[in-house]
């Protein structure tokens, strides 16, 4: 369990929500018959206590790095009880993340008994786990992920609305200041065409790791997969893209086996992407500016506002990427149905609040290229159209 | 009286000796301490859970939960509980179809039934009418009973029978819910046959009122796009395209696929008998219980219903036979006979590897007749085993044959399998879904490293899940904090997933407490020595050694600790008074 803790921890710093050392690391704690933390630090007698008022089994805090300590502190004074991100992961897994004022046992006992993680303005965020310290490591990072797509995605829309105030402008500026330099040149990866499962398995595994290391896609996000003789190779759901050694399932086209049982839950838009183009490889990541992008909207007044993710009428692009609804999955509403298509025609697409898929043939030098530059893309138009209002 | 919102707030007594039914209003205590289902059925059960199962006053219990008959996702669920002819101790059984449903809207949380027939009789229940009546049908297999009952009552009614291994006396019976959704295990027919009791039906047209309607379809959305976010559930190659056939292959390629008696891991012929296999076989159609969007049923062009993947996997792996209409006979004969396929496979796959003699379709057949004829094999597999002595032959828990997922290939498997109150059962705690389903995350299925608070947090959950009588499955997909928030719209009590922990926990103690006052203890909560000297089968870059004896006993004294269980596995009365059962 404690070198589980120690994982996590460590992954926590290597994606820049926390630091490595000090008294802002990562604390994680473990409990089978014993409780164990990763590290020693005065706030643990308080924190063990939520292990004997809860049932969980671990537990994660982290006072967040900048830019994610302003942004959630500053989410925090405008949201007294809970800050509600409209991205997909929020919709689908979050729900909404509530707001703790006091570093208390009882006040964090009471928020953490229904939600999976909280916010404690000035001090960090707390998240806990049933199964593994990687589930409040996924809802920390997704945590993360929404609030600052929250945060630049509602700057701009009051920047439109010419609602902005003086304190948020402040903060805004603060946090541009202090975003890392956007990666400019793609790493050159395997080149293909790939003959056999050991060479794609390879190949995947080098795509995932640069895709997380560049910062495209927090590491459990995303999805990654190439086309061999009829059978499609993919992360499995949940997999982090850096470690996908023995992560991926091998799922034929031919619906001859359901080994895709434990595939990402986007097997099914990747069948159909392959089904209707040339494509080979697919690759998917949740950048953070082209998420806030692929929200972006200036109908203000549009009769479909607050269902864009399910059924937005408009046939939109960010510079020329298509924009599509669709969540998660197969249902009715899924993303399944109108990704494949927009891909076909395109080789990349957005999928609303959700993130960024990109295709290539022969291997995935091009689907990253294409990744890293729409994201970048995203970026600068993002900043483009906010120099219109302010 | 206050309107109540999620239960009717009555139970029915119905009494076979004197053919009298009388209605109970429990306090609201009770409720609140048990929700309903099989946590309500273990209150019920618990004064008489030491009792032969051929004893008058051993209650057979049939419950629903809070959520039952509401627009809650897959809440159309409900649970048999008694004491088991097989195992002796505490036993239950989900059941879906229309039943549960039918059962709260005529006006019922649960049915009490005690006593004895004189003569072989059936309940008929219609809303407010209750009556017991004397039948003809007893000597009849499942489906003569049902299509028989079907053509006398109207349409919306939901029946539920045992067939003649039950009246034959096999400690196998099971009970068929309309026609497909019985798969109740422990020989739980027994106990309807040992009260001269063939069948059940219900009509309800009654309505559950739901205290916040506009709250429950918030809930019900975050929930439903859970489960559309699925690869499990709702994916091109999950439960609602192929059922939960769907899990061979993968058990197959992970090398936890029982096979010969689980004397391998691996089955080689997995491609001739898999969820496609028998698709092309089938042409299956989609089927499902009321109120449940994932339909994981799947009915035959001839009408026969697909096996589930424990008794396909059982059919097939477990007994060396790679043709899958043989398996798909043999599990139809199960049904009609009233037979548990999972339990009358392993016997089969006992049998096997005592005699060494392969089956033929027509041998499989007879070999299953003979099972419900109530002779040794009818007995189940330890019995069979000891009879031939070959002990170490009988793959059991407690006395209850395993289903078809290997525990050297998952760790907290092989620890939810010794401890599980009602024996060798995957479904108390579903350790499948985080150490091979990835679900909530994944963890290491060849680790005991945390598997003790694990089980224990699960067996709380799914306690929790089968007493607001929501389906397990879609806890790959949601969970108590969604669910929470679904219980609390529909009954206007505030709960949370913290709370419907606790009950849960409650409702699992309760059950230890009963297996512990009918002498179970450590040496029971084990598994077969197969598991700890030999080891699965090897292959695609995956080793299956034996369990480690060592480890494995150091995680079960971890998870006694975690559950506030005595070194004999029993509840300390701390732990009892903690959740006020020491009463």
């Amino acid at each position: 369990m404690k070198s589980l803790c120690a994982k996590f921890a460590a992954k926590l710093a290597a994606q820049g929500i926390a630091p490595e050392r000090g008294p802002d690391a990562p604390l994680i704690g473990g409990l089978d018959a014993e409780l164990t933390w990763n590290r020693e630090d005065p706030r643990t007698s308080l924190l063990s206590g939520l292990f004997d008022r809860l049932s969980i089994n671990s537990l994660v805090f982290v006072r967040p790095a900048e830019p994610y300590r302003t942004i959630l502190d500053f989410l925090a004074s405008r949201n007294p009880n809970a800050i509600r991100p409209e991205d997909t992961e929020t919709r689908t897994f979050l729900h909404d993340i509530p707001v703790c004022r006091e570093f208390a046992l009882s006040a964090m006992t009471g928020l953490l008994e229904r939600r999976k993680v909280i916010v404690l303005p000035g001090r960090g965020i707390v998240s806990c786990g049933t199964v593994s310290p990687e589930q409040g490591f996924v809802s920390v990072s997704s945590a993360i992920f929404s609030t600052f797509v929250l945060f630049f995605s509602d700057y701009l829309n009051r920047a439109r609305r010419n609602a902005l105030d003086d304190e948020y402008i402040k903060t805004f500026s603060r946090v541009v200041r202090l975003l890392p330099e956007p990666r400019q040149i793609p790493p050159a990866l395997a080149q293909g065409p790939f003959r056999d499962e050991e060479s794609v398995v390879s190949a995947m595994a080098e795509a995932g790791r640069k895709v997380v290391g560049f910062g495209l896609v927090d590491s459990f996000f995303g999805n990654i997969s190439y086309l061999l003789n009829g059978t499609i190779y993919i992360s499995q759901t949940g997999s982090s893209l850096d470690e996908l050694n023995g992560c991926i399932d091998p799922c034929p086209l031919d619906g001859s086996s359901t080994n895709g049982l434990t595939a990402s839950s986007e097997l099914t838009a990747h069948e159909d992407i392959y089904r209707r183009s040339r494509y080979d490889c697919i690759l998917h990541g949740h950048p953070k500016f082209s998420v806030i992008m692929s929200m972006d909207c200036e109908r203000v007044d549009c009769p479909s506002r607050g269902r864009c993710h399910l059924d937005c009428p408009e046939c939109r692009t960010v510079d020329g990427v298509p924009v599509v609804p669709g969540e998660v999955g197969t249902g009715p509403t899924g993303l399944c149905h109108t990704l494949p298509p927009a891909m076909a025609a395109n080789g990349a697409a957005l999928v609303h609040g959700h993130g960024l898929f990109t295709s290539g043939e022969k291997d995935f030098n091009a689907p990253f290229a294409r990744l890293l530059e729409i994201e970048n893309r995203c970026r600068e138009l993002y900043f483009e159209r906010l120099s219109e209002y302010v | 009286m206050d309107e109540l919102f999620g239960r009717t707030g009555k139970v029915l007594h119905i009494d076979l000796t004197s053919g009298k039914a009388m209605a109970e209003y429990p306090d609201d205590a009770v409720y609140d301490a048990f929700i309903g289902g099989r946590g309500l059925a273990g209150h019920y059960l618990r004064p008489f859970a030491d009792r032969e199962y051929s004893a008058p006053e051993l209650p057979l219990l049939i419950f629903t939960g809070p959520l039952t008959g509401t627009d809650s996702p897959t809440s159309g669920r409900g649970s048999i509980v008694s004491r088991s002819p097989l195992t002796g101790a505490m036993c239950d059984g989900s059941i879906g179809g229309g039943l549960p449903t039918r059962l709260k809207k005529a006006g019922y949380d649960g049915l009490v039934i005690t006593g004895r027939g004189s003569v072989p009789c059936g309940i008929e229940i219609d809303d407010n009418d209750v009556r017991v009546v004397e039948t003809s049908l007893w000597g009849q297999d499942t489906d003569a009973v049902l299509h028989a009952l079907e053509k006398r009552l109207p349409e919306d009614t939901s029946l539920a029978c045992i067939g003649p291994a039950a009246e034959n006396g096999s400690l196998l019976a099971s009970v068929a819910v309309d026609h497909r959704h019985g798969g109740v295990r422990g020989g739980l027919g027994l106990i309807w046959a040992a009260k001269n009791l063939k069948y059940l039906t219900v009509r309800g047209t009654g309505d559950v009122p739901v205290h916040d309607p506009d709250a429950l379809a918030q809930a019900n959305e975050a929930i439903v796009r859970l489960t559309m976010a699925s690869p499990v559930l709702m994916g091109r190659h999950g439960f609602s395209r192929w059922g939960t056939p769907a899990l061979l292959d993968l058990m197959n390629s992970r090398r936890m696929l029982p096979t010969d008696n689980f004397q391998k891991t691996y089955f080689e012929h997995g491609a001739k008998v898999n969820a496609s296999a028998l698709a092309a076989l089938c042409e299956p159609r989609d089927h499902g219980c009321l109120g449940c969007h994932i339909h994981c049923r799947k009915i035959a062009r001839d009408g026969r219903s697909l096996p589930g993947f424990e008794a396909l996997a059982h059919f097939t792996a477990l007994i060396g036979n790679d043709d899958p209409e043989t398996a798909m006979a043999g599990v139809d004969l199960c049904g009609r006979l009233g037979l548990d396929p999972v339990s009358a496979g392993s016997v089969l796959a006992c049998l096997r590897e005592i005699s060494g003699k392969d089956y033929s379709g027509k041998t499989l057949l007879s070999a299953l007749r003979e099972m419900a004829e109530g002779g040794d094999s009818g007995q189940g597999a330890a019995h069979v085993a000891q009879v031939c002595h070959r002990p170490e032959t009988a793959m059991t828990v407690k006395g209850m044959e395993l289903p078809a997922y290997d525990p050297r290939g998952g760790y907290g498997l092989a620890l939810a399998y010794a401890v599980s109150t009602r024996g060798g059962c995957h479904q108390r705690a579903f350790p499948l879904s985080h150490e091979v389903l990835r679900k909530p995350v994944a963890t290491d299925r060849f680790s005991f490293s945390g598997k003790a608070r694990i089980v224990k947090i699960a067996e709380d959950t799914l306690a929790a899940a089968d007493s607001i009588n929501a389906c397990r499955l879609i806890f790959l997909a949601a969970g108590l904090e969604e669910y929470a928030k679904a219980l609390t719209a529909v009954t206007g009590k505030d709960w949370s997933a913290q709370s419907l922990l606790e009950t849960g926990e409650r409702i699992t103690v309760n059950e230890r407490r009963m297996n512990t006052a009918n002498g179970f203890g450590a040496a029971d909560d084990d598994l077969p020595a197969r598991f700890f000297t030999e080891p699965g089968t090897p292959g695609g870059g995956i080793e299956i050694p034996p369990i480690d004896r060592e480890a494995f006993l150091q995680a079960r004294h971890n998870y006694y600790v975690v559950r506030g269980l005595d070194k004999n596995g029993a509840a300390t009365p701390e732990t009892l008074q903690r959740l006020g059962l020491d009463g």
